[in-house]
C-alpha cells in the first residue's frame, strides 16, 4: 500500500473516524482552553457529539435494513396470513416469540445495540447540558459575569476572604461595627457629643482592659 | 428474599420520588421519608451481603426484565451482580447513606430553606446511583450509572451557594470529560468482543487470546484515564476541593467519602473482572510506572493537605492523598496490595465519613472551621472531637483502627512486590498525617495561640473564658451518625480479620502473585 492507498483509506473508507477523532479534539480543546463559559457548554456538545458519531459510525452496515421482521421472515406475518383460515390458527401457534434466523439472512439486518446506547448517551448529554447552562445562570446572577478570567478574579477575592483567619474576621467585624455606629452617631448629635461619645468607649475599654491582665497575672 | 438486589434500588428510587410528592403534604415529611427508605435499602444490602456469602458461587446475580441464562446468551439484557467486592462496597455506601441521611435534618433545613424536598430526592437519587455503580454487571449500564450519579451530585453541590455553583461548573467539565472517555472505551471494547456484560468480555477476550490487540490497548488507556479523572487522582484532582468545600455540609458528607472510593471500586471491577488479571498486568507497560505516578500524587497531594488552614479543605486534599494508597495498592500487582486496596476502600469510607460529620458539626457550632477557631473545642462538645478524632487516627494508622490494618496491607504488598517507592512513600505520608492530626490536636486542647505565647497556667488551664469552656455538645441526630461511624471504624478494626477473609475469598477466583516475583 502507497501513499494513495494511506489517502484513500483515511478519506474514503475511514472517513467517519476522522471526523469523529476531529470533533472529539476541537470539542476538548474547546472545554479546556476557551474562557468563555457558554464557548466551554459548546465544546462539550461537540465531544459528547463525536462519541455518538463513533458508536453510530461502527453500527453502518451497507444494504441491511433496521432489526424488525422482514415479511419473509416474519413468523407473525405468516401466522395472520393463516388465522385467515381459522381451522388452521392454532397450528401456527407455536411460532409465536422470536424466531432464531440462520446466519446469512442475518445479514441483512443492522445492529441496533449502538443505537440504542447512543439514545441513552443523548438523553444523559441533554440532561448534562440542561444542568450545565442553569449552573451558568446561577453564575451570571452571582457574579455579573461568565468570562473565566473575570470569575476567577472574582472567586479567589471571595476564596481569600472566606479564607481568613476568624481572629482577623472577628477584629474587621468588630471596626466595621464601631465604624457603622460612629457613622450613626454622627448626624444625630454635635460636634462636642461626638468627642465625648467617642471617648468615652475608648476610655472605659482600656481600664478594662486592663484590670483584665492584672487579673491575669 | 430473592430479590434483595432489586429492593436495593426499589427503596431509594422510589423514595426520591415520594420525598418530592411529601412537599404536597407537608414539608416535614421529605426527612421520615428519606430516612425510611435509606433504612430499607440498607437492610436489602445487608440481606445481599449475607446471600453472597452464603452461596457456593460466592456471588447473587439478578437478571433485570427476566432475560435469563438458559434462554438467552450471556449479555442480553443487563445483569446486576453482587459478588462478595460489589456486596461490601454497596453495603458500606448505603450504610454511608442512610448515616447522612440521618445526619441532613439540621444542615438540610438550614443551609437550603425551602428546598428539602428536592435535595432529598437528589439525596437518595445520588445513593441509588452509587449503589448501582457497585452491583451492575454491564459496562454500558455502569456508564449510565455514573452519569446518573455525576448529575445528581452536581445538584446536590450547585444547590448551596453561587460560589457552589462556580465550583461545580469545573466538576461538570472534568466530569463530563472523564465519563465521555470511558464511554468511547467501552465502544473499543464492544468493536472487539462484541458484548457489553462484563464476565463476558473477559471470557471473549481470554477465548480469543485478544491481549495484544491494539484496540483493546486503546480502550483500556481510555477507560482507564476517564476512570482516573472521575476519582481526583492526583493530575486530575483539581475539581475535587473547590466542590466539596463550597458544598452544603451534608452534600460533602455524602459525597466525600462515596465518590472516589467508589470510582476506585470501578477501577478495580475493570481490571479484575473486565480485562482480566492477564491483560491488565502482564501484557502491557504501565505496571512499571503507575507506583510512580502515585509517589508523585501522593507526595503533592499531602504537601497541599498541609498548607491548608481550614478543616474542610485539608480533608479534600486528605482524599487526593487516599486516592492515591488506593491506586497504588492495585498497580503495585500484588495479592496483599489488592487486599489492602479493598479494604482501604471499606476502612476510608468509614473514617472520611467520621472526618467530615465531625467537621460538619464544627461548622454548625463554631461557624468556622478554619484551625484558628477550634481553641478549647474539646471541653464544649467532647464527644464530638472523640468522634472527629478516632477519624482522624484512623486516617494517620493507629493500631485499633481499621486505617492501621489498611495500610498494613497496602504496605505487606508494597513490600512483597518489591515496590519500595510506594512503600517508602506510604510511611512519609503518614507521617504528614500525624503532622496535620496533631496541629489539630493542639490547636484543640493546648493553650498556646498562633506566636506560641502560653494562654493558660497549665494543668488544664486553657485561658478561656467560661463562655468558651461550657459544656455544649452537638444535637443527637447529628452526634448519634457521628458515634456510629466511629464505632464502625473501631468494630472494623477489631474484626479485621472477618473483613479481609471476604476479601480473600473474593480474590481466590483470580491469578495474583503472592511471593517476591518482581521482575
Amino acid at each position: 500500500m502507497g501513499e494513495a492507498g494511506i489517502v484513500s483509506e483515511l478519506f474514503l473508507e475511514r472517513l467517519n473516524y476522522c471526523i469523529y477523532v476531529i470533533l472529539l479534539l476541537i470539542g476538548l480543546w474547546a472545554m479546556l482552553a476557551k474562557r468563555n463559559l457558554i464557548k466551554k457548554l459548546i465544546g462539550m456538545s461537540v465531544f459528547q457529539t463525536a462519541i455518538i458519531l463513533f458508536y453510530v459510525s461502527i453500527a453502518v452496515k451497507e444494504d441491511a435494513t433496521i432489526p424488525i421482521y422482514l415479511p419473509e421472515h416474519d413468523p407473525h406475518g405468516t401466522h395472520h396470513q393463516a388465522s385467515e383460515d381459522k381451522n388452521e390458527s392454532h397450528v401456527s401457534e407455536h411460532a409465536h416469540g422470536p424466531k432464531v434466523l440462520d446466519p446469512k439472512t442475518i445479514k441483512g439486518y443492522a445492529n441496533p445495540l449502538p443505537h440504542v446506547l447512543m439514545l441513552t448517551a443523548i438523553v444523559v448529554g441533554v440532561a448534562t447540558l440542561g444542568l450545565a447552562l442553569a449552573l451558568t445562570q446561577r453564575i451570571y446572577q452571582g457574579y455579573g459575569t461568565i468570562e473565566e478570567d473575570e470569575l476567577l478574579e472574582k472567586l479567589d477575592r471571595a476564596d481569600e476572604r472566606a479564607g481568613l483567619s476568624p481572629l482577623i474576621t472577628n477584629k474587621r467585624n468588630a471596626e466595621r461595627r464601631k465604624k457603622a455606629q460612629q457613622a450613626k452617631a454622627k448626624p444625630s448629635s454635635s460636634s462636642t457629643a461626638k468627642v465625648s461619645k467617642k471617648k468615652s468607649p475608648s476610655g472605659s475599654s482600656q481600664p478594662s482592659a486592663k484590670k483584665g491582665v492584672k487579673k491575669k497575672a | 428474599m430473592d430479590n434483595a438486589i432489586a429492593w436495593i434500588f426499589i427503596f431509594p428510587l422510589f423514595g426520591s420520588v415520594f420525598a418530592v410528592l411529601a412537599r404536597f403534604v407537608n414539608r416535614k415529611l421529605s426527612y421520615p421519608v428519606s430516612v425510611f427508605s435509606m433504612a430499607g435499602a440498607t437492610w436489602a444490602g445487608v440481606e445481599t451481603l449475607r446471600q453472597a456469602m452464603s452461596s457456593s458461587e460466592h456471588e447473587v446475580s439478578y437478571l433485570l426484565g427476566g432475560w435469563t441464562l438458559d434462554l438467552f446468551p450471556r449479555g442480553v439484557g443487563i445483569e446486576f451482580r453482587a459478588d462478595l467486592l460489589a456486596a461490601l462496597i454497596c453495603l458500606i455506601v448505603l450504610g454511608v447513606g442512610l448515616l447522612v441521611t440521618i445526619y441532613s435534618k439540621i444542615h438540610v433545613e438550614k443551609e437550603t430553606p425551602n428546598k428539602e424536598s428536592i435535595y432529598y430526592s437528589l439525596l437518595l437519587l445520588q445513593i441509588t446511583g452509587l449503589a448501582g455503580i457497585t452491583l451492575t454487571g454491564d459496562a454500558f449500564n455502569l456508564y449510565v450509572l455514573i452519569e446518573v450519579a455525576a448529575l445528581t451530585g452536581y445538584g446536590l453541590i450547585a444547590i448551596g451557594s453561587n460560589r457552589a455553583a462556580a465550583a461545580t461548573f469545573n466538576y461538570l467539565i472534568l466530569g463530563t470529560i472523564g465519563a465521555s472517555l470511558y464511554l468511547l472505551g467501552v465502544g473499543y471494547l464492544y468493536i472487539k468482543t462484541g458484548t457489553l456484560n462484563m464476565v463476558g468480555i473477559r471470557e471473549v477476550i481470554e477465548a480469543n487470546g485478544l491481549s495484544d490487540s491494539a484496540t483493546m490497548q486503546v480502550a483500556f488507556i481510555l477507560i482507564g484515564v476517564g476512570i482516573l479523572i472521575k476519582m481526583a487522582f492526583f493530575p486530575f484532582h483539581a475539581w475535587l476541593p473547590n466542590a466539596y468545600c463550597n458544598a452544603p455540609t451534608t452534600t460533602s458528607c455524602l459525597l466525600a467519602p462515596l465518590v472516589t472510593k467508589v470510582m476506585i471500586y470501578v477501577m478495580i471491577r475493570m481490571v479484575l473482572t473486565v480485562f482480566g488479571v492477564e491483560f491488565s498486568f502482564e501484557s502491557n507497560i504501565w505496571v512499571s510506572w503507575m507506583p510512580w505516578l502515585v509517589v508523585i500524587a501522593i507526595i503533592c497531594a499531602a504537601f497541599l493537605a498541609l498548607s491548608q488552614r481550614e478543616i474542610k479543605r485539608m480533608l479534600a486534599y486528605l482524599i487526593v492523598a487516599e486516592v492515591g494508597y488506593m491506586v497504588g495498592g492495585v498497580w503495585i500487582y500484588n495479592y496483599y496490595g489488592l487486599i489492602g486496596s479493598i479494604f482501604h476502600i471499606i476502612s476510608d469510607a468509614c473514617m472520611t465519613l467520621c472526618l467530615f460529620l465531625g467537621a460538619g458539626i464544627i461548622l454548625h457550632k463554631c461557624k468556622t472551621t478554619h484551625f484558628d477557631g477550634l481553641r478549647g473545642l474539646f471541653t464544649r462538645m467532647p464527644l464530638t472531637m472523640i468522634g472527629f478524632f478516632i477519624g482522624g487516627f484512623s486516617i494517620i494508622g493507629l493500631p485499633p483502627t481499621c486505617g492501621f490494618f489498611s495500610k498494613w496491607y497496602l504496605i505487606t504488598g508494597g513490600m512483597v512486590s518489591g515496590r519500595w517507592e510506594y512503600m517508602i512513600v506510604l510511611m512519609f505520608s503518614t507521617m504528614v498525617m500525624v503532622v496535620l492530626f496533631f496541629r489539630l490536636i493542639e490547636r484543640i486542647h493546648l493553650a498556646v495561640d498562633e506566636s506560641g505565647k502560653n494562654l493558660g497556667k497549665g494543668h488544664g488551664d486553657l485561658g478561656l473564658t467560661k463562655e468558651q469552656t461550657r459544656f455544649d455538645e452537638a444535637p443527637l441526630v447529628m452526634l448519634l451518625p457521628l458515634l456510629v461511624a466511629a464505632a464502625t471504624v473501631l468494630i472494623i478494626g477489631v474484626y479485621n480479620q472477618d473483613v479481609v477473609n471476604q476479601i480473600e475469598t473474593f480474590l481466590q477466583a483470580y491469578d495474583l502473585p503472592r511471593g517476591v516475583e518482581y521482575k
